[in-house]
């Protein structure tokens, strides 16, 4: 460390002429010859260090049917395990604060509220949306989650229910099992019934009536029929999952084409037990979510 | 590709690939320049370390800090005024008054910033001090370093290295107290009780600190500041710049022979070549080469300088803030011009002003209630039981005041649909009413319901939030959509 540093007539090296070149010359112009400061490429050589180092400790070189583990065993699946135990582990107190309200408790207090739907919200997109849609707009055959038109009940612990336990579930003893008949593909009723009672089911929702419709003989057939599901005056049965007739909201269409297709094939939707995947606090919160998506009953 | 020819490539192998630091060995001066950065040292620093302590009465519930990034809970306190995380665009214009001013300084007197405030600068003059307190002024340090290793010198390195970490460590420390309660935070971290990333962040300002003013110095300014570069293109002819007025130094000679040629009628420079410049320089560089990427432009040089010529008994300022222009003036026998208002000079204060009013402006206008709305982009809107129409809102209310406010929520316009708010019942008169906490936001789900045979189209409606006991109100305009 002896270099006297400051000689009082420095060359300026950009000078034309005054300079080290780096010996590079294209048509007569030289690159001048800066170098480096020391640390500087020594930060580069640590770098080079640094590099061999990851390779060694980290997954790193693709062979033909594997890679180099590295001595870490470092791997990015069971990183992705540790964020996610940490997600819950986050979660928890928030969870067992839910775990321990009620519903409807949940749904009275602000910070619970909060919580439940943000969770809720998130549950649903993974779990919910494939079939009922991002919003819960639903599409024929899948419910809308908005419109106030619950099938198996759209009060909190109905709602709670029926995620827990789905519809039409083997696997679940506790399911809603119910199930529309086929009526045309069993031969209970012929096609002009059919036609008949499509005509009458249209106008329980004020629609008017096709020409030469013949409503009573479709009102007598609904009676002897369907009446004992969706009931006299077609208002439904949440009992049975038997949809309300009578509303704007139509779960496979409101044309007479459409309810004469359910009625030749009946069925009805399925929908998994999710009790079986989500824990019972995860559920509760994506009941408070669907709930408040259009207020619930 | 470049395919050298072989003796070329011979030639170039024959260069170093690095080329090693020179040590500099910055000798103490006194003058003007350097009492004005030893106040300046005095003031920022005091500013750095204290200012955490000092204490801001808000009210309960918030804190006592004058001056708090409170990372957990999301806000930045500084004095009278509270920033929530969307009112960063605080930080763009303040951002761009910083520029401007950087770039004002820069057209009227060079890097003053550089020279004198740069926290690099500061912290290096500062552990200069210490190195010069302990190992002595620069002929001392170099006669030392030159020679060998003795018990003496091995004593006076280990106490300049712990005073300089001791510095380095407040540093750190000082810059954690304003992330968190600063009397708090001194009291954990003197009983070890401090969380982990307090101590964690202390070790890398030290680290950073220690570095960067006690080896690395000048390097910082010469290969990793991009300012210099900038600096260099955004100066001008009219810009004062630390210059070595070459039209009154040259020729430089010794003292003696100008004397003598002066007594001969002869020309000579006042210039005469002891290299005080050079010695006193923190980044090492000679002044009288003119305009240099190296040159922090602090100053130093003049004072040490002006002690020269006076000594001399020759006029002071040969080294100057003075510019090219009036060398070329005084040679051609014209007085020194300086125009501090040109054209950019004006463009940078008028930016400066706008910026600075239209913050102030807001700062001024800010309420402390505010309230967003998000309409639910699907289903945009629904069509229920009974035929009619629902529409679904996110609202936000902010609320900035340090108590509980009740707000009541109200929608105007769309034929004034009937609103529902989950998890607020309807009070006595059927209003919505909703609290929020203080200095808090609450996120309320809004359903927006318009029976069956309303006009069915997209409508304007505006959602009103009213505060119930002082009566506030913030408006959201939004719509309301139909098929």
């Amino acid at each position: 460390m002896s270099a006297e540093s400051t000689g009082a007539h420095h060359k300026p090296t950009d000078a034309p002429g005054t300079g080290a070149t780096t010996g590079h010359e294209w048509d007569g112009i030289k690159e001048l010859n800066t170098p480096l400061p020391r640390w500087w490429l020594y930060t580069f050589y640590a770098c080079i260090v640094w590099a061999v180092a990851y390779w060694l400790v980290y997954p790193a070189w693709p062979l033909i049917t594997g890679y180099t583990h590295g001595f870490s065993g470092w791997q990015s699946r069971a990183a992705i395990v540790r964020d996610m135990d940490d997600l819950k582990a986050m979660r928890a107190p928030m969870n067992e604060k839910i775990a321990q309200a009620s519903l409807a408790e949940i749904e009275k207090t602000p910070e619970l509220l909060s919580f439940a739907r943000a969770q809720g919200s998130a549950v649903f997109a993974i779990n919910c949306s494939p079939c009922h849609g991002a919003g819960g707009q639903g599409s024929p055959g899948y419910p809308n989650l908005n419109a106030d038109r619950w099938i198996w009940g759209g009060t909190l612990d109905e709602i709670d229910t029926t995620i827990t336990h789905g519809a039409r579930w083997d696997a679940d003893p506790d399911t809603h099992a119910t199930m529309m008949p086929s009526f045309g593909k069993d031969g209970t009723l012929k096609a002009d019934e059919i036609s008949s009672v499509a005509d009458y089911v249209r106008t329980l929702s004020g629609a008017a009536p096709e020409a030469g419709a013949d409503l009573a003989k479709g009102k007598k057939i609904f009676a002897d029929n369907c009446a004992v599901c969706h009931g006299e005056d077609g208002k439904g049965n949440i009992e049975l999952g038997a949809p309300n007739l009578t509303t704007q909201v139509w779960l496979y269409g409101p044309t007479k084409a459409d309810i004469i297709h359910r009625v030749t094939v009946g069925g009805g939707g399925v929908m998994p037990a999710w009790g079986a995947k989500l824990d019972a606090p995860t559920i509760k919160t994506l009941a408070v979510f669907v709930h408040s998506l259009g207020g619930g009953q | 590709m470049t395919i050298l020819r072989a003796d070329v490539e011979d030639e170039y192998q024959d260069e170093p690939l690095y080329a090693s630091a020179k040590r500099i060995y910055p000798q103490s001066v006194h003058g003007v320049y350097r009492r004005i950065k030893w106040i300046i040292l005095c003031v920022t620093l005091g500013i750095y370390y204290l200012l955490p302590f000092v204490r801001w009465d808000r009210g309960p519930n918030e804190p006592h800090q004058a001056v708090l990034v409170d990372l957990a809970h999301r806000r930045f306190y500084f004095f009278f005024i509270e920033i929530w995380p969307q009112e960063v665009y605080y930080l763009t214009g303040l951002l761009i008054l910083a520029a401007m001013t950087l770039f004002l300084m820069n057209a009227l007197a060079g890097r003053v910033w550089c020279g004198y405030l740069c926290p690099q600068t500061v912290w290096t003059d500062l552990f200069i001090m210490v190195e010069r307190f302990v190992e002595g002024d620069r002929r001392e340090r170099m006669r030392k370093d030159a020679g060998p290793w003795t018990v003496q010198r091995v004593r006076e390195k280990a106490l300049k290295h712990a005073l300089w970490l001791i510095i380095a460590w407040w540093t750190g420390g000082a810059w954690v107290l304003y992330f968190a309660d600063a009397p708090t935070l001194v009291r954990e971290l003197a009983t070890f009780q401090a969380p982990a990333i307090a101590w964690i962040w202390i070790g890398i300002l030290t680290f950073t600190t220690y570095v960067l003013a006690g080896t690395m110095r000048e390097q910082v300014c010469l290969y990793m500041c991009p300012w210099p570069r900038i600096q260099a293109a955004m100066t001008d002819e009219n810009a004062l710049n630390v210059t070595y007025r070459l039209d009154r130094g040259e020729p430089r000679m010794s003292l003696k022979k100008a004397t003598a040629s002066r007594a001969l009628g002869e020309q000579a420079g006042d210039c005469i070549d002891c290299g005080q410049c050079v010695a006193v320089c923190p980044t090492g560089v000679d002044i009288r080469n003119g305009d240099n990427l190296g040159c922090i432009q602090c100053g130093l040089c003049i004072d040490a300088c002006d002690a020269v010529m006076k000594k001399v008994d020759r006029p002071l300022r040969l080294i100057a803030y003075d510019n090219e222009i009036n060398i070329g003036r005084r040679r051609a026998g014209k007085p020194n011009l300086f125009r501090p208002i040109r054209a950019r000079t004006i463009l940078y204060v008028v930016v400066i002003a706008l910026v600075g009013g239209v913050m102030t402006t807001a700062l001024a206008t800010r309420v402390n209630l505010d309230v967003s709305a998000i309409h639910d982009r699907n289903p945009m809107f629904v069509k229920t039981v009974d035929g009619s129409i629902r529409n679904g809102y996110s609202i936000r209310i902010i609320n900035r005041s340090s108590g509980d406010r009740n707000f009541a929520i109200t929608a105007e316009g769309a034929e004034s649909p009937r609103l529902e708010a989950i998890g607020v019942d309807p009070d006595a008169q059927g209003r919505l009413i909703a609290q929020v906490g203080p200095d808090q936001t609450r996120e309320l789900r809004v359903l927006a319901t318009l029976p069956a045979g309303k006009r069915a189209e997209q409508q304007d409606m505006t959602f009103r939030i009213t505060d119930v006991d002082s009566g506030a109100t913030a408006v959201v305009r939004d719509h309301f959509d139909a098929p």
